[in-house]
């Protein structure tokens, strides 16, 4: 790691007072050499940031912004080859230039880290509790053994795991995503660090979950007083928990300041426009969303000027002269001396004042006077109203009905001789129909059973149990070529841009194959294969590329006008817009809002996210361990949810809005969903319910034998399956 | 966003370009690709050095001259003679027209029949799945050397050497197949797979469409070393007098018979090595950018 440490700025710190910021970054850049003859990739150009005791900073930013890169160079986690220059001190100890072997004594005791993925944080062949042994151990080898599993066992505890003792022996691999998440901040918290990175440490994990994390980390934060800097790209989950926002976009800063001056007075477009993009759980319906086009520069070329430039509403030819400084607001250079100044000058940060509100906008001062909000400055497209919503919805022909769809895997063991050990209630027993023209959403964490509804639904066989009909045709008695027609109707979108779209194929054939596969005439392909690209906004020269030369969007993007080749009337979306940045998800969302507008599509939308569903869906079905346990209108489910498991998904989603989001008193479920193999008896919800407790025995009773089955309530278009609904407000 | 307004505006009737095409794509970017010009050029030299060799050479590849036994190269014998006055030049360019079309089409049988054995046991599953690996792993136990010494009598004569390709394949596309299966249950689960399923495509252009081009590397890369394979296994078949009968005649059993003189009289062995060495670094090289070419990602084809 070759460093180049500012020797000037240490000279000007060197006093040891009592308000020392515990890390304070300063000008700190990271760049990896190209190889091969490729451009270097400036990851962070000029970062600095400092959090004292106790405090919470959020780094907020899209993925390729630097905001993990800038974080694994403040704990020397960067490989050899990149190129680190600036500042990074530890109680005003500088951190870089440090090897390996001084840096691993402060790693896990004084500077401590909790990682994204828990799936690949903690070794499998070692038990969680001498993982977490070790970590005391490693530190002070006179630790007795017996004091560091004591140690361990307490940590285990602190973090909530049951039975902490029995646990101490698990393997990781015993251990559900969100405790192995907590093991890690057990971790992470051990040795009493004075700061906590966190990078990431919920995106993994359902929003339940993701609650109880939440939850924990303010544990963490009281218990240890750690300053902790959470990095992000969720602007929900920071609001609540943060004091200071760090906004970071191509690898600099270009806000900062405090969370309520961010949420509620940002002075950067880019910062609006991200807040704008998202959709909120606690809005009504409100139009389209607010996009921000064009993607993110690529690190290893960058535009001279502002990097936001490109993509900024309101940029202007002096925004591309240079690249604006970080200053506070309304202390930019005026046109005149940007113009006048040398292009391409290097800014120099304002540094003073931590709290203080800072952007690098040169028109900050402008948007902080007119008061402008995302809405002001960013075109927001006009969705069409759909025609077919004129009409009610009973009147409106069926897309899709599922009946009493079941769907089982056997559990089997041997290999030779297979026998069945159990059974995974996959999906078990749901109903729910679809009519013309409208979006349902179905909605439930991770093995709910979502997915599956939706393979056996594509499937279009005859399910185990129940009944499929698509546009009034049952499964069941398909023959093989009225299948191949009914599939014209009906496509999907996929989740993941990366592993939908075969690396192999050119966009147009990617888009042209459901058109030869179906007999199109090959002029008639090509001429609709670009009718297509135009239509979910791509452009002609597109098509000759491979999918791994487009960004995220353009690839989904891609698969929507693969889906929509044949014309379908049902689209089924599997978390469509999951794996996307925020601008972009907002860019994606309103182009299926736009097509279902003209095209008068249907949508079964899967989605884990709450917000985006509310936003796109007119119905909403949320599933828990295979069943449906509440259905109804989306406005009605979200205004007064009346399942205890719906109240608390609502609840779990934070809102990116600091004050609402400080004021809300979050349900916070215990432990993790149930196996689906092993569900349950009576009601499926009843082991984390939070209204359990506080039934009476005999109503408990009725919980614990009776399956409540799914009955209207609240005199409208919303059914729940419980057998203790609430009618209440909701948000 | 700006798609929207793009997408609104009346769209201008088919101004679009015509519909690209994959092979000529593909075809441009093997052009453009160095090394598959010089191993294919490297080919036809050699297939050109093959078939007009025996017909230049003043000797005929059977032919004895007794005046000059395991001799040097001489203006008359361009490559030496061997212990019985045999004109190696003769006997090698003579031994390469057999040695290339068994090399080369051993390869695309063994690598072709095990990459839809593989595919589909992988993509189908089931019975299927289970018939074909069932008969793999029988193919594999089987002695196979024992079954050429017993099938060599039908070696010779015309069309000979063809049951000899047909067997080497047949004992050698066992393992490729159990690869390719294996990757085809991994690939299966991807959404692409289920794309194509859910949009009618019918099974077996899903294997050809998607699976097989999704793993081409791995083919081509067996489909190269198959080529030296199966002219190494002819060898060592032609060595026991089980490749290749006389009066046919392949570069093995030329290498084969002056390997014993590798040190005394280097020409004996040299000039039908050299060949073997040319052929398979062409073969290889056409197999680099061929993968190359297939593969999108492939960093040394980024300008």
């Amino acid at each position: 790691m070759s460093t180049d440490t500012v020797a000037a700025h240490r000279a000007a710190h060197s006093g040891h007072t009592g308000d020392t910021p515990v890390l304070e970054v300063t000008d700190l850049t990271v760049t990896f050499p190209g190889t091969n003859g490729n451009p270097d990739v400036h990851a962070v150009r000029g970062v600095g940031y400092s959090v004292s005791r106790g405090e919470v900073l959020g780094i907020v930013g899209e993925s390729g912004s630097g905001k993990s890169v800038s974080s694994m160079a403040a704990m020397g986690l960067l490989p050899d080859h990149a190129r680190i220059t600036g500042s990074v001190r530890l109680h005003g100890e500088e951190l870089l230039g440090l090897d390996d072997r001084a840096m691993a004594r402060k790693r896990g005791r004084v500077i401590s880290m909790v990682f994204q993925d828990p799936l690949s944080g903690l070794t499998p062949v070692y038990t969680v509790g001498d993982q977490l042994a070790e970590a005391v151990l490693v530190h002070d080898a006179r630790t007795p053994k017996a004091q560091a599993r004591a140690r361990a066992v307490e940590l285990l505890d602190l973090v909530g795991i049951p039975n902490p003792a029995s646990r101490y022996r698990s393997f990781p691999h015993e251990f559900s995503g969100g405790m192995r998440q907590r093991v890690m901040i057990a971790m992470a918290m051990a040795n009493h660090p004075d700061v906590i990175i966190c990078d990431e440490p919920t995106t993994a994990l359902d929003v339940t979950i993701q609650a109880q994390i939440l939850d924990l980390l303010r544990t963490a934060r009281r218990e240890t007083g750690a300053a902790i800097v959470m990095i992000t790209h969720d602007l929900g989950v920071v609001a609540g928990f943060v004091d200071r926002v760090l906004v970071m976009y191509a690898g600099r800063a270009v806000e900062t300041g405090g969370v309520d001056q961010i949420y509620h007075g940002s002075r950067m477009p880019y910062t609006m426009g991200l807040l704008g993009a998202v959709p909120r759980v606690d809005a009504e319906r409100r139009g389209a969303l607010v996009p921000v086009r064009g993607n993110p520069p690529s690190p290893s070329d960058l535009p001279t000027g502002c990097t936001f430039a490109p993509r900024c509403p309101i940029a202007e030819p002096e925004c591309e002269r240079s690249e604006p400084a970080l200053l506070a607001v309304g202390s930019q250079p005026s046109r005149d001396d940007v113009r006048d100044s040398r292009p391409g000058a290097p800014p120099e940060d304002d540094t003073g004042g931590a709290g203080a509100h800072r952007s690098a906008c040169l028109r900050s001062g402008e948007i902080a006077r007119n008061r402008w909000t995302a809405l002001d400055i960013y075109p927001v497209p006009e969705i069409p109203e759909p025609a077919a919503s004129a009409a009610p919805r009973a009147d409106r022909p069926e897309m899709l009905r599922v009946t009493g769809l079941v769907k089982h895997h056997p559990l089997t063991k041997g290999t030779v001789f297979k026998r069945r050990v159990g059974t995974v209630y996959a999906v078990d027993g749901i109903d729910f129909d679809i009519r013309e023209g409208e979006t349902l959403a179905l909605v439930g964490e991770s093995g709910c059973g979502k997915s599956s509804t939706l393979m056996e639904i594509m499937g279009l066989h005859e399910p185990q149990r129940g009944r499929v009909e698509v546009m009034g045709r049952d499964t069941a008695g398909l023959s093989r070529s009225d299948r191949f027609r009914l599939r014209r109707d009906m496509q999907i979108v996929f989740q993941d841009p990366m592993s939908s779209l075969d690396p192999r194929m050119t966009v147009f054939e990617i888009i042209s194959e459901p058109l030869r596969t179906h007999g199109t005439p090959r002029a008639e392909t090509t001429a609709r294969v670009y009718e297509l690209l135009r239509l979910v906004g791509l452009d002609t020269e597109h098509a000759t590329r491979f999918p791994a030369e487009f960004s995220g969007g353009q690839r989904q993007r891609i698969g929507i006008a693969r889906a929509l080749a044949l014309e379908p009337r049902l689209l089924v979306l599997d978390e469509p817009v999951s794996a996307l940045d925020v601008s972009i998800q907002a860019g994606v969302v309103n182009l299926l809002e736009e097509l279902q507008a003209r095209l008068g599509l249907s949508y079964l939308f899967v989605a884990h996210d709450l917000s985006v569903v509310r936003h796109v869906a007119d119905r909403v079905a949320v599933m828990y361990l295979g069943r449906i346990v509440e259905i109804g209108d989306t406005e009605f489910v979200y205004t007064r949810p009346s399942h205890p498991y719906t109240q608390a998904l609502l609840s779990a989603i934070p809102i990116p809005d600091p004050e609402k989001e400080r004021a809300r008193t979050h349900i916070v479920l215990d432990a993790d969903p149930p196996s689906p193999a092993d569900p349950p008896s009576g009601c499926g919800f009843r082991t984390r319910c939070q209204k359990f407790g506080t039934l009476s025995e005999p109503e408990q009773e009725q919980c614990v034998s009776d399956e409540p089955l799914v009955t209207p309530v609240n005199r409208g278009d919303q059914a729940v399956a419980c057998h203790f609904p609430e009618r209440q407000a909701g948000v | 966003m700006s798609t929207i307004e793009e997408s609104r505006a009346p769209a201008p009737v088919p101004a679009a370009p015509p519909a690209p095409s994959r092979l000529r794509d593909l075809g441009r970017r093997l052009i453009g690709t160095r090394r598959v010009v010089v191993g294919l050029l490297l080919l036809v030299l050699l297939a050109a050095v093959a078939f007009l060799g025996p017909l230049v050479s003043p000797w005929e590849p059977g032919e004895r001259d007794f005046s000059a036994m395991l001799e040097g190269p001489t203006t008359e014998h361009w490559a030496g003679t061997n212990r019985t006055g045999q004109d190696i030049f003769t006997q090698a360019t003579a031994g390469l027209r057999k040695s290339l079309l068994i090399g080369l089409l051993v390869a695309v049988f063994s690598t072709g029949f095990a990459a839809l054995v593989g595919a589909f046991a992988g993509y189908v599953g089931g019975v299927t799945d289970r018939g074909l690996m069932w008969t793999a792993d029988l193919a594999l136990v089987l002695p196979n050397f024992v079954i050429l010494a017993i099938l060599s009598t039908h070696f010779a004569g015309d069309g000979g050497w063809l049951v000899l390709v047909v067997l080497l394949a047949a004992f050698s596309w066992m393992v490729t197949s159990k690869m390719v299966r294996g990757l085809t249950i991994s690939l299966r689960e991807r959404e692409y797979i289920h794309a194509a399923r859910f949009m009618g495509v019918p099974a077996h252009t899903i294997v050809l469409r998607h699976i097989l081009p999704n793993m081409s590397s791995l083919l081509i890369a067996d489909a190269t070393i198959m080529v030296s394979g199966a002219i190494i296994g002819e060898t060592a078949l032609s060595y026991f007098g089980l490749g290749v009968q006389s009066p046919d005649i392949s570069l093995g059993m030329v290498i084969a018979a002056g390997s014993a003189f590798a040190t005394t009289a280097p020409w004996v062995f040299a000039f039908p090595t050299l060949l073997l060495i040319v052929m398979v670094l062409a073969v290889n090289m056409v197999g680099d950018g061929l993968r190359d070419a297939l593969d999108p990602q492939s960093t040394s084809r980024r300008p």
